[in-house]
């Protein structure tokens, strides 16, 4: 450095810049971080996808013939544990979030960079607890409801110890973001000039912050009562097992809008670009964001409208759920009128887009169903509710996680890959996924209850026409995996700015350099104006 | 703070933003803790009588005597975090080194009265009481324990002469995170000793 100015300037892209195994485990940059994050969350993602299909084979007839009603249990556990802490928890927030955030703030890295990899050690040091406790095996479900959690034989202590150290590596990251977000942001970055991705990570963070200490507690208080015969729990004792359900949802239910908000940011940053239009309604989208993380710490007792709770208790969760509806419909609407009239480009990011916006709508409104009390009396713990979960977390967050990674993988990893094919398994994602989900809203609505190995003859045709669609989503979902993988070795090699955007991630060669920008830049305008004549 | 991408952050930059992230890291904290009050005002509206009853199980001297060692050892540290920035590492290094004797001492009270408790074949398991009692002091104690840990860390970095007055963020936080774990206490020994 002390040489000369001119080789300070010279391009070494970040991914060139150290190389060996040691230099991914010990990075601090942000970049590579993302990159840990993400290749780990996919692989999670993968292998829970593959459990899932083993179940649906199993539901492929009416009987028990493929797996045993036990291993049913353990291989949902294991789908439902993987999914939600391995892969949807940390998916987006972590890896697209680490990657970004400082990109599109134009700041050379987050906060504080030794706590970043500190966060990633600390969610593979849960990943191992917690998938160590699940092999054994574990049939708790993810939810870990007492009483069953406090007396099963299964290692429920280690699991729950698994899931309190994830608990904290979510805490730290989100906590790292919002310090980046208020201290790191570029001369000129005002906050209404900031790019929606990082408004949604932002309200992502401070629900990471607020509601992941509960769940904390909670399970270390679970610990106690397996440990230390403390009786919170144990209605022998004088507990009350409904109150781990408060607890428990007091975390999780703002958990799900960590998984979806930072999906809706990718959204507000792709439709812009693929409809060549200013996003309509940014500070609209912006607070709804805000507006949902509020919202969310309202609405947990909407899981256990059957548990047992007060009537009033569950009219009042009923009400204030269907508020929730209003800041999504917010988004919606405004992506909606972003399209209009828009120059529309259906490239791989925006059919994702779209599919997120038409698959999340029909997640969004099946929720109305099971906030309505009387409806939800009827269609709790049913198929409908597996049907609506997965439209939110699939046709949402999947969706959207499928989204960045096509539209940011040219930035990422400055290669391009086969438009084509991505098309293509885009069609069969999106088919597979409806085929797959929607005969389930049925199933639920006759009756058809969730977590069962085997079922009546008269749901077959529906319960294998779902399992038909569960291959076809398998295809698409390793068509577009060996697309992406392809790439890295024999993709074209990409473009500064091959869609066009406007944020500053793009004002960077691909893939950045090392530092992001050779010279912090001064931010004069925000990052929507699209179609002006410039 | 990594400064290995070139753009060094201006040090009052660097500061508030430590700070910041500080205070976050608290909000978290009263938010673990915040689990457990929620569960004691549960259990105390359903069985008012029992922790009438149960605590006066517990030995309110002790109880006082601890608040008053953590109450002193927060103003020592308080004193030790002004008196690096004002450059006086010698003071600093003896407020902190009292300060985590105090840690010590409030420790050692509480094995006394845990002592007393188990000799008396009371366990966390003997009432919902003394579940609260044992998981919101225990939880409280770890804490201790951490902050012990983190001020004898900047005890030895002091006596090294890593900070002056230009820079002493790191015993800034530890004090904050001390103040935390005081001011948690002073909530916890009158809704468990005192309120009848």
């Amino acid at each position: 450095m002390a040489n000369n100015t001119i080789a300070e300037h010279v391009y070494v892209p970040f991914l060139e810049e150290k190389k060996g195994i040691l230099s991914w485990l010990t990075t601090t940059d942000h970049k590579k971080i993302g990159i840990l994050y993400l290749v780990s969350v996919s692989f999670f993602f993968l292998i829970a996808g593959t459990i899932a299909l083993l179940m649906r084979f199993e539901l492929l007839t009416p009987e028990a013939d493929f797996v045993s009603p036990h291993v049913y249990n353990v291989l949902f556990t294991l789908h439902g544990s993987i999914m939600v802490f391995f892969f949807i928890v940390p998916g987006l927030a972590a890896s697209f979030g680490n990657f970004l955030i400082p990109l599109m703030i134009g700041a050379p890295d987050v906060a504080f960079p030794k706590l970043n990899i500190g966060s990633y050690w600390l969610y593979i040091l849960g990943t191992i607890i917690l998938l160590f406790a699940l092999l054994k095996p574990a049939d708790t479900g993810w939810t870990f409801y007492t009483p069953y959690s406090a007396n099963t034989d299964t290692d429920v202590v280690l699991m729950t110890f698994g899931v309190f150290v994830l608990g904290f590596s979510s805490i730290l990251t989100g906590l790292n973001f919002i310090v980046t977000i208020h201290k790191m942001r570029a001369p000129g970055m005002t906050w209404h000039r900031l790019p929606l991705f990082i408004w949604a990570s932002y309200a992502t963070a401070i629900l990471q912050l607020l509601a992941t200490p509960v769940v904390g507690i909670t399970l270390l208080l679970l610990i106690a009562e397996r440990t230390l015969g403390v009786g919170f729990f144990d209605p022998a004792k004088g507990g009350d097992p409904v109150l781990f359900q408060n607890f428990f949802w007091f975390y999780s239910h703002p958990a799900v809008y960590i998984m979806i908000i930072p999906a809706m940011g990718v959204i507000s940053e792709i439709i812009p670009v693929f409809a060549r239009k200013p996003i309509f309604g940014y500070k609209a989208i912006a607070y709804s964001s805000l507006g949902i993380a509020f919202i969310s710490f309202l609405v947990w007792a909407h899981h256990m409208f059957t548990s047992g709770i007060s009537e009033v208790a569950a009219t009042i969760f009923s009400f204030l759920t269907f508020l929730v509806a209003i800041p999504t419909a917010i988004k919606v609407f405004n992506w909606t009128a972003t399209l209009y009239k828009g120059s529309i480009q259906l490239q791989s990011p925006m059919l994702y887009a779209l599919g997120f916006i038409f698959l999340f709508t029909i997640g969004g409104l099946t929720g109305l169903f099971l906030g309505a009390l009387a409806a939800d009396i009827h269609l709790h713990d049913t198929y409908f509710v597996v049907a609506h979960m997965h439209y939110v977390m699939i046709g949402g967050t999947v969706m959207g996680f499928f989204g960045a990674l096509h539209f940011w993988y040219p930035k990422w990893f400055g290669k391009m890959f086969n438009e084509t094919v991505a098309k293509v398994a885009w069609f069969l994602i999106f088919v597979g996924f409806n085929v797959t989900f929607f005969p389930q809203f049925f199933l639920g609505v006759e009756g058809m209850p969730r977590r069962y190995a085997t079922y009546p003859q008269e749901f077959k045709s529906l319960m294998s026409l779902s399992t038909y669609g569960s291959w076809i989503l398998g295809v698409g979902i390793l068509i577009m995996t060996v697309n992406l993988i392809a790439a890295l070795f024999n993709g074209e090699k990409a473009p500064q700015n091959p869609y066009g955007s406007l944020s500053l991630e793009w004002q960077v060669p691909s893939p950045p350099p090392h530092e992001n920008f050779h010279e912090i830049p001064h931010v004069t305008d925000w990052t929507y104006g699209y179609g002006k004549k410039s | 703070m990594d400064h290995s991408h070139g753009h060094q952050m201006d040090p009052g930059e660097a500061y508030s933003t430590s700070k910041l992230g500080m205070w976050l890291f608290l909000g978290t904290e009263i938010m673990l803790f915040g689990g457990l009050f929620a569960a004691y005002a549960i259990f105390r509206s359903k069985y008012p009588e029992m922790f009438l009853e149960q605590h006066r199980e517990l030995n309110r001297e002790m109880g006082a005597i601890n608040t008053c060692i953590l109450i002193f050892s927060s103003m020592t540290m308080a004193i030790g975090v002004t008196a690096i920035q004002r450059g006086k590492q010698k003071l600093t290094s003896i407020m902190l080194l009292i300060t985590i004797l105090c840690g010590f001492a409030f420790a050692g009270v509480k094995y006394v009265e845990y002592g007393a408790k188990f000799s008396h074949h009371i366990y966390p398991d003997t009432s919902i009481f003394f579940s609260l009692y044992f998981m919101l002091t225990g939880l409280h104690m770890l804490h201790v324990f951490i902050g012990i840990a983190i001020l004898s860390t900047m005890l030895v970095l002091t006596m090294k002469g890593k900070f002056n007055q230009k820079y002493s963020t790191p015993v800034e936080l530890g004090g904050l995170y001390w103040h935390l774990v005081d001011l948690i206490w002073i909530y916890l020994f009158p809704l468990l000793y005192l309120i009848g």
